[in-house]
């Protein structure tokens, strides 16, 4: 007992001493704050009077992501400069695009003022936005939008200036109908800006295409703007949804005849052309030209959104469509030969 | 508002001319007053909405029933086109063709139909090149039909598959293309860049055998033919089309003719100031013209042919009608008239010309000496109506290398007529009576036309009487900057600048001779009063 009671006694001790310490810590810093106490607001938060309901702060993020400066002239020659370079190279190199049906906007170039346009495509991976950039032809290219999924693109700041800056995406929401969203790519459209929409609204979830969405339908009823449709054939094997990364592949881009907006035609009908467009231009890509305008008049050209069974089926379904498009052409591959001595 | 062409009276103040010389230029300088210019109207304005014009002459054609109630299910449906050579220079894509066969073919899908060829009118010339169809057609119509064996060329040496329709009151037999001759229904897609073409005449030579086509090509018939490009009465070779397309309304298969016609825009940038009036000429085309020719003497020739057939025109519909053949063009000729009409006063002594680099029978191939003989004598000489712009007797002058050089793969009896028939005669009778029977048997010939991409043994001939006419109607013709045994082996006279020739012609229409200079491009057709 003798022993153990100095042990305990030099214990306490530090300890009293560390409080004691940080109590005089605690001292200070409360005498340096008390002026500004004393001070009050503006150097601290104001009090809300009675009554009042302080409006939630508006994030600069997603939707209100601000890309108003990726449209002026410097940002755009850089975008060019990336675009012809590497975006160029690397659509080459993973994606070995084949393009076809740039005829069909003959007339468009040869106008006198080309006029802007929407393009708009199936979705089926990440690839697609750069192979669509680098496969419209100019002048629509130099001032080409592409609508970017508010909540992927634009999360984080850094992420949406460089999706703002390398592919000229312009927020929209996928979750809520944004007038505002809406309204300024009106506006876009209006100052001469050509847009890419994917009317799908995202990538495929399990590689079949998805009901398409009024937005193209929709701004080109209301700007004038002629929509193209388009069908990317291919991507999806490539750099697909759920896939951890990229594999290279072919990829085809099939570009359609312009479809305006008939008299009186509602959004929701034109809309459906426009799928229907896109359905015979894929339909066109996977046989033939005078085959899809057969199947077409029949109305039996092969849905984008596949078969309407779930489960194995469907994903054995994709498969063999799959064959039959650039993803059933496999690249050369270096032959390499037995060594025979 | 595109200026209408003129005639331009040469002074002292006018520039020098430009003239063709195959594949490059030269300035010439014309005779103060005693000659003229005559420069083509302006390009008309293209029609904007080209597919919607389309549309709407299938759904309201003339003298006939909107195509869509003529397609049915399980019909036969035969769709025959144009060739390669038109138009010249070849359209930027898509070709008219392309174009109207789409909007058929959209028209056909709707109403059920499967049973659908496509042939290439031919008639005697060369089989085109995939890239020709592609370009033609455009890859989707290509693709879809070709692989299939829906897509193909007319084979006038094919008498398995070729039919008789009937025999015209004077004797002529009209054989046509089986498959056509059998369909339920023609549709003849055509592009009209001169006022010959069209009509009757796209099915009776297009799709037709050799035996049919020698009833009017030939000599006779074509030093008859006094206005190939003005009224139909003054053209033997079109009031026997005309027989023979009267036998095939009668008894042939239904035909639902499309024709369309081209503004003369017909050279892309930095060419287009081949086009213009040469006092209109900017410092740009005048920096181009000196660069473009001065660069072009120093190029290696296969090169500059190259150069200049990989040229896409970028000139544009002007018209399209469809229905009942003679309706429709009646139409076309009023508007081709349009596009190239120009009022000329008075014929003239001596007639200048210069000669491009291609021809309808050279698309992508050498512009041998025949084929300068055949656009100067048989195509631009017979730029009139009414009456030539050279007075009987008088001295046509053109310009050309007429290089003693041939396209084996295209023109291979071309080289055996310059050797061996135009060393014997350059009578279009004399070597029609002496020698075409024997290229137009000739095996071999006839198996590079069948297989390859040869024009048939008998085309050097049909050449040579394109400008039989002109051959007769003319005193002499001078060929200035020409290879001067290649001239003469033609029958003409070599000269070696444009003051020569003119010294030369003095000795046929004397010192103060009239002259008329053709101004090529674009396309005209001179009224002469």
């Amino acid at each position: 007992m003798k022993r153990s009671a100095p042990t305990r006694l030099s214990s306490v001790g530090p300890l009293r001493r560390a409080a004691k310490v940080g109590d005089a810590a605690g001292a200070a810093v409360q005498a340096l704050l008390k002026p500004t106490k004393a001070l009050g607001f503006p150097y601290r938060k104001p009090s809300v009077p009675k009554g009042m309901i302080v409006p939630p702060n508006v994030s600069k993020l997603g939707a209100n992501f601000e890309t108003g400066w990726a449209r002026s002239t410097p940002a755009k020659a850089a975008r060019r400069m990336v675009t012809n370079g590497p975006m160029h190279a690397f659509v080459r190199a993973i994606a070995s695009p084949e393009i076809v049906g740039l005829d069909r906007l003959a007339d468009l170039e040869r106008m006198k003022e080309t006029p802007a346009v929407i393009f708009a495509p199936n979705h089926h991976s990440h690839v697609d936005t750069p192979l669509m950039i680098t496969a419209v032809p100019e002048p629509w290219r130099s001032n080409l939008v592409i609508a970017a999924a508010a909540d992927y693109f634009f999360d984080k700041r850094v992420k949406g200036t460089l999706a703002a800056l390398t592919l000229n995406a312009f927020p929209i929401d996928r979750e809520v109908t944004s007038r505002k969203s809406s309204d300024e790519l009106r506006h876009l459209v209006d100052d001469g800006w050509s847009l890419v929409i994917f009317p799908e609204g995202g990538r495929s979830p399990d590689g079949w295409g998805q009901d398409f969405k009024g937005g193209a339908a929709y701004l080109s009823n209301r700007t004038g703007a002629p929509v193209i449709p388009v069908f990317i054939d291919g991507t999806g094997s490539i750099f697909g949804k759920g896939m951890k990364r990229p594999k290279a592949g072919k990829s085809k881009v099939v570009f359609g005849a312009p479809l305006l907006p008939i008299e009186d035609e509602s959004t929701r009908r034109f809309n459906a052309r426009i799928e229907a467009a896109v359905t015979a231009l894929g339909d066109e890509a996977l046989t033939d030209y005078w085959t899809a305008r057969q199947r077409a008049a029949k109305g039996t050209s092969p849905k984008l959104t596949g078969p309407e069974y779930n489960g194995w089926r469907r994903q054995w379904a994709l498969a063999e469509h799959r064959k039959l498009g650039k993803a059933g052409q496999r690249r050369r591959q270096n032959r390499r030969w037995p060594d025979l001595g | 508002m595109p200026r209408p062409g003129f005639v331009l009276e040469v002074d002292r103040s006018t520039p020098s001319i430009m003239f063709w010389r195959g594949e490059n230029f030269s300035l010439e300088k014309l005779p103060a007053g005693r000659s003229r210019v005559i420069y083509p109207p302006e390009p008309l304005e293209a029609i904007k909405d080209i597919d919607g014009a389309i549309r709407h002459a299938l759904l309201n054609p003339h003298d006939q029933d909107p195509l869509p109630t003529q397609l049915f299910p399980g019909m036969k449906l035969t769709i025959a086109f144009d060739d390669v050579s038109l138009p010249l220079p070849k359209m930027r894509r898509p070709d008219t063709r392309q174009r109207v066969i789409e909007a058929v073919l959209d028209l056909a899908a709707a109403a059920g139909v499967d049973d659908v060829h496509l042939i290439a009118a031919l008639g005697l010339h060369r089989r085109m090149h995939e890239y020709e169809l592609r370009h033609a057609l455009g890859d989707r119509v290509y693709d879809s039909f070709h692989p299939r064996g829906m897509l193909y060329q007319h084979d006038a040496e094919d008498h398995d598959n070729l039919a008789i329709i009937g025999t015209t009151d004077h004797g002529e037999v009209l054989e046509i293309n089986k498959r056509a001759a059998e369909s339920d229904l023609i549709i003849y897609v055509n592009i009209n860049s001169v006022s010959m073409d069209g009509g009757w005449k796209s099915i009776t030579t297009g799709l037709a055998s050799y035996r049919c086509l020698s009833h009017h090509h030939n000599p006779e018939t074509l030093e008859n033919t006094r206005s190939l490009m003005g009224h139909r009465h003054q053209s033997a070779l079109h009031t026997s089309v005309w027989r023979m397309g009267k036998v095939l309304k009668d008894h042939g298969p239904k035909i639902f003719q499309i024709e369309t016609t081209l503004n003369t825009d017909m050279f892309p940038a930095p060419f287009d100031f081949l086009s213009k009036r040469e006092w209109e000429w900017t410092a740009r085309d005048r920096a181009t013209f000196l660069a473009t020719t001065k660069s072009l003497n120093r190029t290696p020739i296969k090169l500059a042919r190259k150069i200049f057939h990989n040229m896409e025109g970028p000139h544009q519909m002007t018209s399209v009608q469809a229905g009942d053949t003679d309706a429709v063009h009646k139409i076309t000729l009023e508007k081709v008239y349009e596009q190239q009409l120009v009022d000329v006063v008075g014929q003239t002594d001596i007639l200048t010309m210069g000669i491009p680099y291609v021809c309808p029978y050279n698309p992508d191939g050498v512009m041998n000496p025949i084929l300068v003989m055949c656009m100067g004598l048989g195509y631009l000489f017979n730029m009139y109506r009414n009456k030539p712009l050279v007075r009987e007797g008088g001295v046509i002058i053109m310009t050309h290398p007429c290089y003693r050089d041939f396209n084996p793969v295209h023109h291979p009896s071309y080289i055996d007529f310059f050797e061996q028939v135009l060393a014997d005669t350059t009578s279009p009778a004399e070597m029609s009576r002496k020698w075409e029977k024997q290229y137009a048997e000739d095996e071999w010939y006839k198996h590079l036309y069948r297989t390859g991409n040869a024009y048939h043994g008998v085309h050097p001939f049909y050449a040579w009487y394109w400008g039989a006419h002109g051959l007769q109607h003319a005193g002499k013709v001078i060929i200035v900057g020409g290879d001067p045994a290649t001239v003469r082996r033609l029958g003409f006279t070599p000269a070696s600048t444009m003051d020569d020739a003119f010294e030369i012609a003095s000795d046929v229409v004397g010192r103060d001779a009239t002259i008329t200079h053709l101004h090529a491009p674009a396309l005209l057709v001179a009224d002469v009063q």
